[in-house]
């Protein structure tokens, strides 16, 4: 008796989660019909997949807690198209996500270095300028970087900079050198970010050398100065989205970070600052690209012209604290602010989050490594750990 | 026995060969292949550099499971031993924690841990860090107790001991009560049917709770990931490290995870061998 009772229960719990299930699904497929017919629909029947199934839609990748998810749902109600948007932890997971070729994205959001990776490898395809007419609002700037030089493939997204996050309870002094990443000064209290290509940059630059240097000895020589700084134990640990949650709680005094993630940290505890070391340090570009394979080309390009306009660009700036690229955007963002929250937004906060052009220009960015060296990169990066 | 009965398996039977055999099938022809495409052994060459990874991770496995034995099985012949009513009481205990998240879970032990959370606030607040600081002169404000690898050690042993408990109290509960009367009535004392009757027959979900707490330790990377700061690898991490690092070398990377289950089933191999002749009950 007792079994049918718990079976029933056990079955009513499941019917309910199933059907509540459907109950979500619906209303989301429901939305998105009915804006098909609302919507202008000015580019349906253009591709095959998209007549086949007679419902345009567009998969796109970026990474975790990186747009203002109501300009999906914009999006959708302003197109018809339907957007499956997924995220991937970092570059490297991203690209061996294509490689291991499971998934269909359109559109994508690498970084730099990877968009150059993508590009040698012919994974994407040129995009068709023509379809995105807010490409003009991007600042001059951020065209033609190294990883696209002849602007064919990409529209930026966002940009920042690397840097150190310190608590000044927990500091004697404020931080401006990558000097304290390697002394014993706060020894044990200092969180090593967790990936070779920023952990080994922070060494180049210390010991002035190009962060993009293919030099062996260079490399081995920043790679040693890591080593023994965590030999001597000046790294409590190693960790990349960790590093929230340490951080904010007052765990640890140092971490290198990325500029538009300090902000969010910033939130939950104002002690924390943020500094791009006098050496220089990363900044970084991400930006939209179409996969060669990609199934849905025209929706792609409607969806990037979409995020590249200046109000998608000011509602994902203020949620993700990320810095736009889109030039307009960037302009307007403190009077975007004030009028949002009611208080002026904080000057040097901004300078973080958008950093003024003399501190970007002791800043490079990364290019794409040869094999060999990025071969190298591992190598060293797992004797590390050894 | 061949008979219609047997198409019942089918589903199962096609379930397991795209599964699990395909997969391994893949790691396989990943790990003697090179990405031009030739056949090779150098993936195995390179193995001598990682002996100290592959040994830390096999050490660390092997204290976890011990605790979880030492742990496990007086709980589980305990459970054994008592009324339904505290038998259910203590399944639903130890499954509880099952039906919440592993990550979730792991992730509650880094705010226990840290070096300004709740276990070291707790200790702050009781004034352990004055008591220990009058007496030895030290200038104590935490203890340090995530990012090492008894932080590793913990999360294994907490996330893994069901897998112990379980399969040792369902061997010790289907016991014959008629073998233990026998015993007894040949003036065994109670240490001495323990010994000589039930721990040998109970060996079997000692075996099948000791593969099933070893494997997942052994090749784990999110516990060492989170609780031990990733300061040593293990040998999930260096798996990991091959296919989502900078360098995608998956060609390694299965090299590296072959070597690790060879290692593991000859250990498995030696381990039931030991417990060979005791095989009367059911393994789990």
């Amino acid at each position: 008796m007792k079994k049918i009772t718990a079976l029933t229960l056990a079955c009513s719990l499941a019917l309910g989660l199933f059907l509540s299930g459907c109950a979500m699904e619906e209303s989301a497929s429901g939305s998105s019909s009915y804006n098909f017919t609302a919507g202008s629909g000015s580019t349906a029947g253009n591709n095959s997949s998209s007549t086949e199934s007679g419902k345009r839609e567009v998969n796109v990748c970026s990474w975790g807690e990186y747009i203002d998810e109501s300009l999906i749902y914009k999006f959708e109600e302003e197109t018809g198209i339907k957007v499956n948007y997924n995220t991937a932890p970092s570059n490297e997971e991203l690209y061996s996500l294509l490689q291991s070729g499971g998934v269909n994205y359109d559109v994508i959001v690498p970084s730099d270095y990877m968009i150059a990776r993508l590009i040698s490898e012919d994974m994407l395809q040129p995009l068709d300028y023509s379809k995105i007419p807010n490409y003009e609002k991007i600042d001059e700037q951020y065209k033609g970087l190294s990883f696209d030089p002849n602007n064919e493939y990409t529209v930026p997204y966002t940009w920042g900079t690397l840097g150190i996050i310190y608590n000044t309870t927990m500091v004697n002094e404020p931080i401006t050198s990558w000097e304290v990443m390697f002394s014993d000064e706060y020894a044990g209290n200092i969180l090593l970010i967790d990936n070779s290509r920023d952990a080994f940059g922070m060494a180049l630059y210390y010991l002035g050398y190009d962060v993009n240097t293919t030099d062996e000895a260079q490399i081995r020589e920043a790679a040693q100065l890591v080593a023994d700084a965590k030999a001597r134990g000046v790294y409590d640990g190693q960790g990349m989205d960790e590093v929230f949650q340490i951080m904010e709680g007052g765990n640890l005094a140092i971490a290198t970070y990325y500029a538009g993630d300090f902000l969010s940290m910033h939130e939950n505890n104002p002690d924390l600052a943020f500094c791009v070391p006098e050496e220089g340090s990363n900044w970084f570009v991400d930006a939209m690209c179409i996969l060669k394979n990609a199934k849905n080309v025209d929706e792609a390009h409607e969806w990037i012209n979409f995020i590249a306009s200046t109000d998608s660009n000011l509602a994902n700036m203020d949620y993700i604290w990320y810095a736009s690229p889109n030039a307009e955007a960037l302009e307007k963002y403190p009077a975007y602010y004030e009028e949002t929250y009611g208080e002026p937004l904080d000057q040097e906060l901004y300078e973080i989050m958008a950093a003024p052009k003399d501190v970007l220009a002791r800043c490079s960015m990364y290019e794409n490594l040869p094999a060999e060296t990025l071969a190298l990169y591992n190598d060293l990066w797992i004797e590390l750990g050894i | 026995m061949k008979n219609k009965i047997s198409w019942l398996a089918a589903p199962y039977v096609i379930w397991m060969a795209l599964i699990v055999v395909a997969p391994i099938i893949m790691v396989v022809i990943y790990a003697f292949t090179t990405a031009q495409g030739g056949i090779t052994l150098d993936n195995f060459a390179r193995m001598g550099t990682y002996t100290v990874i592959f040994t830390r991770s096999f050490q660390l496995a092997l204290v976890a499971t011990i605790i979880c034995l030492l742990l496990g099985y007086p709980l589980a012949y305990v459970m054994a031993k008592e009324g339904p009513g505290f038998q259910r009481i203590a399944m639903v205990l130890i499954m509880l924690p099952m039906w919440v998240n592993f990550l979730l879970r792991t992730y509650a032990w880094m705010a226990i841990l840290e070096n300004n959370g709740i276990l070291n606030n707790f200790f702050e607040a009781i004034g352990l860090f004055d008591l220990i600081n009058g007496i030895f002169g030290t200038d104590l404000t935490y203890f340090r107790m995530i990012r090492t690898q008894g932080a590793v050690v913990l999360g294994m042993v907490y996330n893994y001991l069901p897998f112990m408990v379980l399969p040792i109290y369902s061997v010790i509960i289907k016991l014959d009560h008629s073998l233990l009367e026998a015993a007894r009535d040949l003036g065994a004392n109670s240490a001495l049917v323990f010994r000589k009757v039930i721990f040998p027959l109970s060996l079997p979900g000692v075996l099948s709770g000791v593969t099933m707490v070893f494997v997942p330790s052994v090749s784990t990377f999110a516990i060492s990931r989170m609780l031990g700061g990733n300061n040593q690898m293990l040998l999930g991490n260096l798996i990991e490290q091959q296919f989502l690092g900078g360098a995608y070398n998956p060609y390694l990377g299965s090299a590296i995870a072959l070597v690790m289950m060879v290692i593991v089933i000859v250990c498995m191999v030696v381990m039931n061998h030991f417990g060979e002749g005791e095989e009367q009950a059911v393994m789990l």
